[in-house]
């Protein structure tokens, strides 16, 4: 395998302007039980944001809405006029049938989809973009093996080609270095600073607090409700660990309703 | 002696030529939608939906009496009716597709077998579920040639739609807006290869001819396009296959003509070259790298 190309590749369309993503009193859960509680704030443009906490804590849910897979119970979330399904979006453990006969290369040309449409084809300068993302994730040489031939850690560097080909001005990526090792997990975390550097919105669930300190910046500490969102190190302090992990708290069976929308109301009203 | 096993029924007699043609059309395009299930993981569904034209197939007799195109409508719809039915069940609901198309089909079955009880059993419904191979009439023929023309022109058209949305559906749906609307189009393929089938095998034979040379035709290769023309040349071989032993043995063609494809499948489960028995359990060499 090669290794990682040092030099970024040029952004296929350079100067990519996201917009915010502002999140209002978001509350998003599955049968009517909150995962994640009234949370707001602004995602900023060109942001590399880390969304960190315990398990169970929202993490996931959140990509998943900021993705338009999950439709929130309560509150919003403003694009800045971007439709959701236009924000390139990397789901968790990659739920696909590898024994789908594609090849590497095929498979990473599935990114210029979105450009092309279900007929186009897939034209010269395509055909260099899909080249030169397989070379930049470490992949030269495999372009016409069977995807199903990958190992776990290929296939992370394969589906990261496809995002570069989609060429997403905002990016999710939901636990992007699970099960993978650790020259791998460099590799990925230098092509994630290379999308921040050309601008990019980046939002990526993990649970590796090393890696998160690593490489961004900013991070949101989820536990159901925030505990901190800001710069990385001063959200992740032990105090602020410490109270996520203990909002982690059980299943409530006897759960009452939420009033805390209510409360201006009624403060109004008393 | 060869030219009398195998060339001269056809030539003898006009309603051999008819079977052909009609087995042909089914073959050829029933084979690559057949390798699209497989690989969705749905090589039962046709079965299932083989099963929910039937109240379809029913009432169209019912209405207009022995005349194809109102079964073939009624068997359509029912179909479609279920199948977009289940889909939606398992998209809007939590409820996995097998599960919600299990259940659709079951109760559409019922339906139909209620219907035909109903009006009294009759013999000529009878041999429209269990097919008349040798019996296909212009209209019958234009029916098959029709809807295999219809399948292999949407199928050339969105092959690439159909594999993406096997392969990675949430991925379509965010890269494409028409997205959403493969796996209904093409279960409406499924259905419409099934109706049209029923006049020449029957409406629970139909789907034989869809999933054997799919199935088979996977285990010699795992390139998709020569799987699809595999699956579509390995049917055709069957038909032509079942139709000759069925007139020297005096059988029924419509099932000939599966056992022939599942003759086909069998040899290529021990011999394919693409995960059969013999090549699977053999040890061989490995590789340098």
């Amino acid at each position: 395998m090669e290794a990682v190309a040092t030099t970024l590749i040029p952004a296929r369309s350079p100067g990519v302007r996201p917009a915010a993503i502002k999140l209002e009193n978001l509350t998003l859960g599955y049968d009517r039980r909150p995962a994640v509680h009234h949370l707001s704030g602004e995602i900023a443009p060109g942001e590399l944001l880390a969304v960190c906490g315990p398990n169970g804590g929202g993490k996931s849910t959140l990509l998943k809405a900021l993705a338009g897979l999950l439709q929130p119970m309560g509150g919003s979330i403003e694009r800045g006029g971007a439709r959701a399904r236009d924000f390139a979006f990397l789901p968790q453990a990659a739920q696909f049938d590898r024994s789908f006969p594609i090849s590497v290369q095929e498979f990473v040309a599935l990114g210029a989809l979105r450009r092309k449409g279900i007929f186009g084809r897939i034209d010269a300068a395509e055909t260099e973009s899909v080249e030169r993302a397989i070379a930049a994730v470490g992949l030269k040489g495999f372009e016409p093996h069977a995807l199903g031939q990958l190992s776990g850690g290929q296939l992370q560097r394969a589906l990261f080609a496809r995002l570069m080909v989609e060429d997403g001005a905002v990016i999710l990526l939901d636990e992007p270095f699970g099960a993978i090792d650790a020259a791998t997990t460099g590799d990925l975390l230098a092509i994630i600073a290379g999308w921040h550097a050309e601008g990019r919105t980046i939002v990526a669930a993990l649970h590796e607090l090393d890696l998160v300190r690593r490489g961004f910046p900013k991070t949101l500490l989820l536990a159901r409700e925030v505990i901190a969102w800001g710069e990385t190190d001063e959200v992740l302090s032990p105090k602020n660990l410490t109270l996520a992990r203990a909002m982690a708290k059980a299943h409530d069976a006897d759960a009452a309703y939420c009033h805390r929308d209510e409360t201006n109301e009624r403060a109004d009203v008393l | 002696m060869f030219y009398d096993v195998f060339v001269a029924p056809f030539l003898d007699y006009p309603f051999m030529r008819r079977a052909l043609v009609g087995a042909l059309a089914t073959a050829v395009a029933g084979g690559p939608l057949g390798v699209l299930l497989t690989l969705r993981r749905m090589a039962l569904a046709g079965d299932a939906l083989s099963h929910a034209i039937l109240p379809g197939v029913a009432i169209g007799f019912l209405v207009a009496g022995l005349s194809l195109p109102a079964m073939t409508l009624g068997g359509f719809i029912a179909g479609l009716v279920v199948a977009l039915a289940s889909g939606a069940a398992a998209r809007f609901s939590e409820q996995r597709e097998d599960a919600s198309l299990a259940a659709f089909y079951l109760v559409s079955l019922a339906l139909g077998v209620t219907i035909v009880s109903l009006k009294g059993s009759n013999v000529d419904l009878l041999h429209v579920l269990f097919g008349s191979a040798l019996a296909l009439d212009d209209a019958a023929l234009f029916l098959l040639a029709g809807a295999a023309t219809v399948t292999l022109f949407a199928l050339a058209g969105f092959l690439r739609a159909f594999a993406v949305d096997t392969l990675d559906p949430v991925f379509l749906r965010r890269a494409s807006p028409f997205g959403e609307y493969m796996p209904f189009l093409f279960l409406a393929l499924v259905v419409l290869n099934l109706v049209a089938g029923f006049q020449a095998l029957g409406t629970l034979m139909a789907v034989g001819l869809i999933m054997l040379p799919a199935a088979g035709a996977r285990l010699w290769t795992h390139d998709l396009t020569l799987t699809l023309l595999l699956a579509g040349g390995l049917g055709a071989l069957s038909a032509y296959a079942g139709l000759v032993l069925s007139f020297h043995a005096g059988a029924p063609a419509g099932p000939s003509i599966i056992l022939a494809a599942g003759g086909v499948y069998f040899i290529s489960l021990g011999f394919g070259r693409a995960g059969g028995l013999i090549n699977n359990l053999r040890p061989r060499r490995h590789l340098e790298g």
